[in-house]
């Protein structure tokens, strides 16, 4: 893990893996409701950690320095798993099947028994970045994004799995459906978080009954 | 006494703003709020607000709007005409606003942006906190139409006992201080010079979410995107044809263009007009 410098008040923790975002990500929100880090934002992404709205970046970088990431598979999510039901009739689905060289019954079989785990949000409210799929089995993007994807689409792009929240355009492979409401802000600052699928959430996309 | 505020004319886009919702980013939630927010804070403080109270963004253009009750209005921001009825008003300066009564921004004489405050504050229904409206993800109230109408709160204090302010005048040429990182090493030596000497023009495609700038394309050293990280606001994004863009309130969470350098102060892109000259240079230290 590297550490990147970020304007006036943010730091980047650049890591090597997918893994080790979840383990600096939960490290780091633990460490911050222990009240030994100040930071507004705490945001994984892909390969990185953000801190914003940090006071003093330089004392918050040398504080991590001495920290270590918790490993990814040990992480406590409070026995957080999400079951989502979903109804497997995405329109793309023979195309996914055609890429990973398989028909589409193997497609949902290979779905309905992958433990994902949200490694971060981000495209829109509650829209959230499932892994768990192996690196072999990534899709390519629609080269010409649908202009209005609808919400509870179930859909694949790279090496994620991901939930529309609410109708959007977008360029992902459709699988599915699902009614689960994933994004539902109330009016004042909730205690629970206003998603369903946060950053460490493990997830699995079940086939609906 | 509960009261509500008519839009007679919304103008080119106004928008219902706070301080915003920070805290969410990691569930995609930008913070959005106003682009100046110490400019609605000083409002919120000439007609009696918390701070934190909502009030109107406008753009270009200016509105007009009559209120229900008798209050309090002031405005801040870029030089306009203002007015209450037939009374002239000024920028920066609390108004007393009878029931009933009409006040009109008129279009910004330079600059871009105004705040209004209301005493009471504009109070519909709150999401994660704020009342602001996010562009980019459609959450808080839509943009303003002529014939909407909105809530006003219980005015909270007297209006400030002050006479006028003194406004920041929107310059020809803006300077930016930029910070270089986090990811200046997908750029060349060059490149960086070329970031710090370029005259760049503040594009016309610009928005709440990001002020666009034409220039001198910035050569990378890296090609592609990079796996999605983390956005601040004041980030430097460059996408692949070359051409600077800086995020601001309604920016998006996170991002998968390099991000050259940070800006410390963006309030001073409220402001600035397409056409305004923008250069970068270092932090001082």
């Amino acid at each position: 893990m590297r550490i990147r410098p970020v304007g006036a008040h943010a730091l980047l923790l650049d890591c090597d893996d997918p893994d080790q975002v979840e383990g600096w990500r939960a490290e780091l929100w633990h460490r911050r409701s222990a009240g030994e880090l100040t930071a507004v934002e705490i945001v994984p992404g892909a390969r990185t950690v953000l801190l914003d709205g940090v006071p003093d970046p330089a004392r918050a970088a040398a504080l991590v320095a001495g920290w270590t990431p918790r490993p990814a598979d040990a992480v406590d999510t409070a026995g957080a798993e999400v079951e989502v039901p979903v109804t497997y009739d995405g329109e793309d689905l023979p195309t996914v099947a055609a890429h990973w060289g398989v028909d589409v019954p193997t497609v949902v079989a290979r779905l309905t028994g992958t433990r994902f785990r949200v490694a971060f949000c981000g495209f829109a409210p509650g829209f959230a970045y499932l892994t768990g799929l192996p690196a072999a089995w990534a899709v390519p993007r629609l080269a010409t994004p649908r202009a209005r994807v609808p919400a509870g689409s179930v859909a694949l792009a790279g090496p994620y799995a991901g939930i529309y929240p609410g109708a959007s355009p977008g360029g992902w492979l459709l699988v599915g459906r699902t009614g689960l409401t994933l994004f539902d802000p109330p009016a004042d600052p909730p205690a629970d978080p206003p998603a369903r699928l946060t950053p460490g959430t493990r997830v699995r996309l079940a086939a609906a009954p | 006494m509960t009261g509500r505020l008519e839009i007679l004319r919304a103008g080119a886009l106004t928008t219902v703003q706070d301080q915003g919702r920070p805290g969410w980013a990691h569930l995609g939630v930008s913070r959005s709020g106003a682009l100046d927010p110490a400019a609605l804070r000083l409002a919120n403080r000439l007609v009696g607000n918390p701070e934190a109270a909502a009030g109107l963004e406008t753009t270009l253009t200016g509105c007009a709007l009559r209120l229900t009750r008798a209050g309090a209005v002031a405005v801040t921001g870029a030089d306009a005409d203002v007015r209450v009825g037939d009374r002239p008003g000024d920028v920066g300066r609390p108004l007393s606003v009878p029931a009933g009564a009409v006040v009109r921004v008129g279009p910004a004489r330079s600059g871009l942006r105004n705040w209004l405050a209301v005493s009471g504050g504009i109070a519909v229904e709150p999401v994660l906190g704020s009342r602001s409206t996010d562009t980019l993800s459609g959450l808080g109230p839509p943009p303003l139409r002529d014939g909407d109408t909105l809530p006003l709160g219980d005015p909270a204090g007297d209006p400030a006992p002050v006479d006028v302010t003194v406004g920041r005048p929107a310059p020809a040429e803006l300077r930016l201080a930029l910070r270089l990182g986090p990811r200046d090493d997908w750029f060349d030596p060059a490149a960086l010079e070329l970031l710090f000497d370029t005259a760049y023009t503040l594009s016309p495609v610009g928005n709440r979410v990001g002020a666009r700038l034409t220039g001198a394309p910035l050569p990378r050293a890296v090609a592609g995107e990079l796996p999605s990280e983390g956005i601040v606001l004041g980030a430097v994004q460059v996408p692949a044809d070359g051409q600077p863009l800086i995020f601001l309130a309604d920016h998006p969470t996170t991002g998968g263009y390099p991000v050259v350098g940070v800006v410390d102060d963006v309030t001073g892109l409220a402001q600035a007009r397409p056409g305004t000259t923008v250069r970068f240079h270092g932090p001082q230290r």
